[in-house]
């Protein structure tokens, strides 16, 4: 183990490691710390000066008065009006085209998996102009499945380089022998290799929900209105309006990142196994 | 059914497997790309009739300082952008213990990564607000006047590049501590009765064992830099006086703002940005494709 466990020091500096990690973190999460309390500090703790002490008083207020003012309900429920139907799209489209990759020998098997990967890493901005457009003749462009149509085709290249890997790790002799069996393709796909994807199927949907939750750059692009726009959309446009209204910033910015956050808690150890995918051999 | 047919179905069933998420991938990511190249050749305000120009579109970007700002930014968050490497490897070590509470300490340390950039760079437009800001008061009571980062057209990119690289460093020290957990501790305590230790060990013992850690977190760093724009967008809209602008928000600010409708300008800028990226890209693709021919 790297480096040596601490168990093996002497205990004042075992001590000094246990004081060491919470005062890092909370170093660490200033930031964080700061809106939290900001987003509970009453608006009149701030027009007083004291935006570091403790809130004289726990005003969630600030939080009754963003829901009441603003559209941030609706925003939240754009939100997951976009993700959800994106994870499930993109995932159900990259279990098959990783089955594909994975398990079929084709002669442009290689090029058609390394285009989905590169596709992957293109920048946003050489789509844009294209993609709104498309959006605008389809009749989609400010609807919630107009911006969800397009996360799904773009996560499918990144679930798909997941999933085709996470498959190539299974024993192929399930497949060979279920062939020798005379079992078609599909129920292969269905009944043999669906079961065993449970895993990555979780990682990613974790992944994919936060990565879409979190997208600001389309959100933009692609709606406008505050019926249709995605909660990191609506709170760059409330940010505009509040201007130095730190509370309700501060409020509004937590309520945008609790999804993803209670997400990532209930389900950490799938989180983890995707976004740490290749990072060991 | 006879031999041939369970081969032919054999044959078809990938391309049947493929079809949809090609299809779709191919709508809405790989055709954009040429077109965005076509349309880079145009003028067009997005509505009307779009105007074949040529190379004027590129031949205007030469001379507009907008670009070259935007452009020496986006090298400078490249490469601080790459501190979130070392800096994550540290934290990684750092935290590698098993004390009660680790794994929830961990996941604390992670949290940046987690959260919307929208908030993230809200998050710090607060900590360096003029007067009250934490960060702000930090400078004033150090120096005796404070700095308003995000108004100040010297400071203002390092400033959100400081926000940037609050999750990126988290993103890199879980690729770590994933790593670290996977080191062969036979060879950790070999080399360790040989008397290596501390900065040795770790560059000729574990850092080689980390090798696939580091290349991601490599190439997701270099992809983060280079695809900046909601911090851009969220603290300072490119400004002041567009000193924090990136070609990436510089290309959205052309394309589609109330600067103006200029999609054949805008599609000019992403393809620069696309040829800068397509170096590193072609890159990666390299390295994954000879992985993938020597198995």
């Amino acid at each position: 183990m790297f480096p040596r466990p601490i168990t093996q020091m002497s205990v004042p500096a075992q001590t000094l490691y246990k004081i060491a990690v919470p005062v890092a973190l909370l170093l660490w999460l200033l930031p964080l710390l700061g809106v939290a309390m900001t987003s509970v500090r009453p608006a009149s703790d701030l027009a007083q000066g004291n935006y570091f002490g403790l809130p004289s008083a726990l005003a969630f207020e600030n939080y009754a008065q963003v829901f009441q003012n603003t559209p941030m309900l609706q925003y939240m429920l754009n939100s997951f009006y976009v993700t959800i139907p994106t994870v499930i799209g993109a995932l159900a489209l990259s279990c098959m085209t990783g089955f594909a990759l994975a398990v079929y020998r084709f002669p442009s098997n290689l090029i058609v998996f390394f285009m989905f990967v590169a596709g992957n890493f293109v920048p946003f901005q050489i789509l844009m102009v294209p993609v709104r457009d498309l959006t605008l003749n389809l009749g989609m462009y400010n609807t919630w499945y107009g911006l969800a149509l397009f996360h799904i085709a773009f996560q499918t290249g990144f679930c798909t380089l997941f999933m085709r890997n996470f498959i190539k790790a299974l024993p192929f002799e399930l497949i060979e022998a279920a062939r020798v069996e005379g079992v078609s393709e599909w129920r292969i796909f269905w009944f043999i290799v669906i079961p065993l994807m449970r895993p990555a199927i979780a990682a990613l949907s974790v992944l994919v929900f936060t990565f879409i939750w979190n997208d600001f750059f389309w959100a933009t692009v692609l709606t406008t209105s505050a019926a249709t726009q995605p909660v990191t959309a609506g709170l760059s446009s409330l940010n505009g309006q509040w201007i130095a209204q730190w509370h309700l910033v501060s409020a509004g910015s937590i309520l945008a990142a609790l999804p993803p956050v209670l997400m990532f808690f209930l389900m950490q150890r799938h989180f983890i196994a995707g976004l740490t995918l290749g990072a060991v051999k | 059914m006879p031999a041939t047919g369970k081969l032919n179905q054999r044959k078809l069933a990938p391309w049947l497997f493929l079809a949809p998420g090609l299809l779709m991938f191919m709508i809405y990511v790989i055709i954009p790309i040429f077109q965005s190249m076509w349309i880079s050749f145009y003028d067009w305000d997005g509505l009307g009739e779009a105007r074949w120009i040529g190379t004027a579109n590129y031949v205007e970007l030469v001379d507009d300082d907008a670009f070259y700002t935007s452009l020496k930014n986006n090298v400078i968050w490249l490469l601080l952008y790459m501190l979130a490497v070392p800096a994550g490897l540290m934290i990684a070590i750092f935290l590698n213990q098993t004390i009660t509470g680790m794994r929830l300490y961990k996941s604390l340390f992670f949290f940046p990564f987690v959260i919307s950039q929208v908030v993230v760079g809200l998050m710090f437009s607060w900590f360096y607000a003029p007067n009250f800001g934490l960060f702000y008061s930090l400078i004033e009571w150090l120096t005796g006047s404070g700095v308003a980062i995000l108004a100040d057209d010297r400071y203002v990119t390092y400033g959100i590049i400081a926000a940037g690289l609050w999750p990126q460093i988290a993103y890199v020290m879980i690729l770590y501590l994933t790593g670290l957990n996977n080191v062969a501790p036979d060879q950790v305590e070999a080399a360790r009765l040989d008397g290596a230790k501390g900065w040795r060990m770790l560059w000729y013992v574990i850092l080689p064992q980390l090798r696939p850690a580091t290349f991601i977190a490599v190439v997701v760093t270099l992809l983060g830099a280079l695809r900046s724009f909601d911090l851009v967008s969220i603290m300072t809209a490119g400004g002041p006086f567009g000193s924090s602008r990136v070609l990436s928000y510089y290309m959205f600010e052309q394309a589609l703002s109330e600067y103006g409708y200029r999609m054949g300008y805008g599609a000019a800028i992403a393809v620069v940005l696309f040829a800068i990226m397509m170096i590193f890209i072609s890159g990666f693709i390299w390295k994954m494709w000879r992985d993938e021919t020597e198995r």
